[in-house]
């Protein structure tokens, strides 16, 4: 018995699994050349018509996203701007093989090197559509996996995926890969646990490693070979902890959120820190509804690429979905050394917008990096702290400032929606004097906390520092009636959005749309199922 | 004397003219005889509407404003139809655009 052997790579799909190995990169079948080129065209029209013929079977018998992939897949083979350049290169005298697979490498290069995580993920979906017509023309069939086996190897193709019955467990474990493939994403939605990541050595084990049976643990992106007996019951274990867990919120998790009346609630996450997004499965959630970008000002201030990274990274993650990013909001309970200044009363002082205003040096790099990470997304900007219409608009006229400026210098940017939040009463009494903004987005913790005149860090006054309060829910109904009436989308990203005490009241303000941590977003889809408007 | 027609239609699907809105907007354009193009610009280049491979070639993410153009029987109508899908946003949801 081999010593146990420890793999670290990537959770692209949460979960536990344990079988046999079964390697995905086997030696592909030599290919037997033709006497005539027209006999190698005849090759290559036969081999494109058994993938096509392959591809529209297996369509028929599946649903969905899956479907949308294989759809994609043939109609990528169907068009002669593909197979074009191969039948080219077989009137020059190439072999089929060799003709179809410089052919396909040169779209694959195009999505490999595209500096979209969506295009290079798609390269995925090319690769496949490649092997699909090799080994047709190999007449090569695909070895069969025992049942409950974990795939390892370079990558694996979506259409392998798709033909793998997956119902008696089994797992995936990718050298390369990303959690943005088809693959990753079809494996997210069906419960199969998959890792990526591994590296170019990937499980590089002997064969009496690869022989018997592999622990993989995609909850934390591991794998083990040659497990001992201690780490096969630990492993299960975690597997069954998992499992629970899983069962409880998965139900909700994975649905988009819908009150038992039918009612669509759109559930965003907020997020503290870029890494946050790492663990959280984008498919579950409609967007970041709050990023805050307290985390960047750190012991020093942040410069224009850091943010511009950092902004991006997200934008990226949420693929096309929005992301609301809140201008720094320092001040009040956050300090941030050579930026707030000392103040007696610092939750009614210079904090949030009024702070970056009064800094317009430090607001103008935020601003240029927001303006340059909006081409890589969906971003919308919100303006923490405004409490008069002056505020927004000297915010508003900083970046059509520094638009101008990065658009002289030749630097691509967009502007995006630039909406505020709603927390100090002023706006909610009065938000009449904000029809142009984008949107509101509420900040209940402040807001509960400016009604109630209680401070939320002060547990001698948390028992008046409540959402529920009719005060704090008739100005959100307030702000929820007047965006409805002038258009204007409002959201809530406040803590109470993920407190199933508090959800049922806010629906019935009229949001339908919250904004919660990572960790509450089952929690609150199973709270507004419970909901009965 | 050929028609011809053009337009220009902002995108505004979540993530783009990618696969599955390629996908709707290739086959949509294969159904007219006109010769049809698109582009990311007024003075192209302009690429082949009905090609997949090259729709998708374009990269064109949220927000780009999409010129079609068409030459050839029945020029008005495909550029009037292709205008609409990318408007009606590819008759997707925002469910939908997830993974699309």
């Amino acid at each position: 018995m081999p010593e146990p052997l420890r793999l670290q790579g990537i959770s692209a799909s949460a979960g536990y699994a344990e079988g046999p190995l079964f390697n995905l990169d086997p030696v592909v079948a030599r290919y037997g050349r033709k006497a005539t080129a027209a006999d190698e065209r005849l090759a290559l029209e036969t081999a494109i018509k058994a993938a096509t013929g392959r591809l529209a079977k297996l369509i028929e018998a599946t649903k969905g996203d899956a479907a949308d992939i294989l759809e994609f897949q043939l109609a990528m083979l169907e068009d002669d701007a593909l197979t074009g350049p191969a039948f080219a290169a077989i009137a020059a005298g190439q072999p089929a093989d060799v003709a179809w697979r410089q052919a396909l490498d040169a779209e694959i290069v195009g999505y490999e090197t595209s500096d979209q995580d969506y295009f290079r993920a798609r390269a995925a979906d090319m690769r496949d559509i490649r092997d699909q017509v090799l080994r047709a023309l190999t007449a090569d069939s695909e070895a069969a996996a025992p049942a409950g086996a974990i795939f390892y190897g370079e990558d694996i193709a979506p259409t392998r995926f798709l033909e793998t019955d997956w119902s008696s467990g089994g797992g995936i474990a990718l050298k390369a890969g990303s959690a943005a493939s088809h693959v990753a994403m079809l494996a997210r939605s069906r419960g199969v646990p998959m890792i990526v990541g591994l590296g170019a050595v990937g499980l590089g084990a002997s064969p009496a490693h690869l022989a018997g049976v592999a622990l993989l643990d995609a909850e934390h992106g591991g794998i083990v070979l040659a497990p001992s007996r201690a780490e096969f019951e630990a492993f299960r274990r975690s597997s069954s902890s998992f499992a629970a867990r899983r069962d409880r919120a998965e139900t909700f998790l994975a649905r988009p959120a819908v009150t038992k009346a039918g009612t669509a609630v759109r559930v965003q996450v907020n997020i503290a820190d870029p890494s946050d997004v790492d663990n959280i499965d984008v498919s579950t959630c409609d967007g970041v509804g709050l990023m805050r970008t307290e985390f960047l000002f750190g012991k020093t201030l942040p410069d224009e690429e850091t943010q511009y990274r950092t902004y991006r990274k997200v934008l990226e993650w949420a693929e096309g979905r929005p992301v609301t990013i809140r201008t720094v909001d320092a001040g009040g309970d956050k300090p941030v050394p050579g930026f707030t200044v000392a103040e007696t009363n610092p939750f009614l002082g210079l904090r949030g917008i009024r702070l970056s205003l009064a800094r317009p040096e430090v607001f103008r790099l935020q601003i240029r990096a927001l303006l340059r990470a909006a081409v890589h997304g969906n971003l919308k900007v919100m303006f923490p702290m405004v409490s008069v219409r002056d505020e927004y608009e000297r915010a508003a006229a900083l970046f059509a400032e520094e638009q101008a400026a990065l658009s002289t210098c030749g630097v691509a940017q967009k502007m995006p929606p630039l909406g505020i939040m709603v927390e100090v009463p002023s706006v909610a009494i009065a938000p009449e004097a904000f029809t142009e903004v984008a949107f509101f987005s509420i900040g209940s913790n402040d807001l509960t906390q400016y009604v109630m005149a209680a401070a939320r860090d002060n547990a001698l006054v948390a028992h008046l520092n409540s959402i529920r309060h009719p005060a704090v829910l008739r100005l959100i109904a307030s702000v929820a009636a007047f965006g409805r009436v002038q258009r204007i989308p409002v959201s809530l990203c406040g803590d109470a959005g993920g407190d199933p005490a508090a959800i049922p009241a806010l629906i019935e303000t009229g949001l339908r749309d919250l904004s919660v941590v990572p960790a509450q977003l089952a929690m609150a889809k199973a709270a507004i199922a419970d909901v009965s408007i | 004397m050929s028609a011809s027609a053009e337009a220009t239609v902002l995108i505004t699907h979540e993530v783009g003219l990618h696969a599955r809105p390629s996908v709707k907007f290739t086959k949509l354009a294969k159904r007219f005889s006109a010769e049809v193009e698109v582009a990311l610009a007024a003075n192209g280049p302009w690429l082949d509407a009905k090609s997949i491979v090259k729709v998708m070639a374009a990269k064109a993410p949220k927000g780009t404003v999409l010129h079609i153009r068409a030459r050839g029987d029945g020029a008005g109508e495909a550029v009037g139809a292709l205008v609409e899908l990318v408007r009606r946003d590819f008759d997707e949801g925002v469910d939908h655009a997830r993974t699309a």
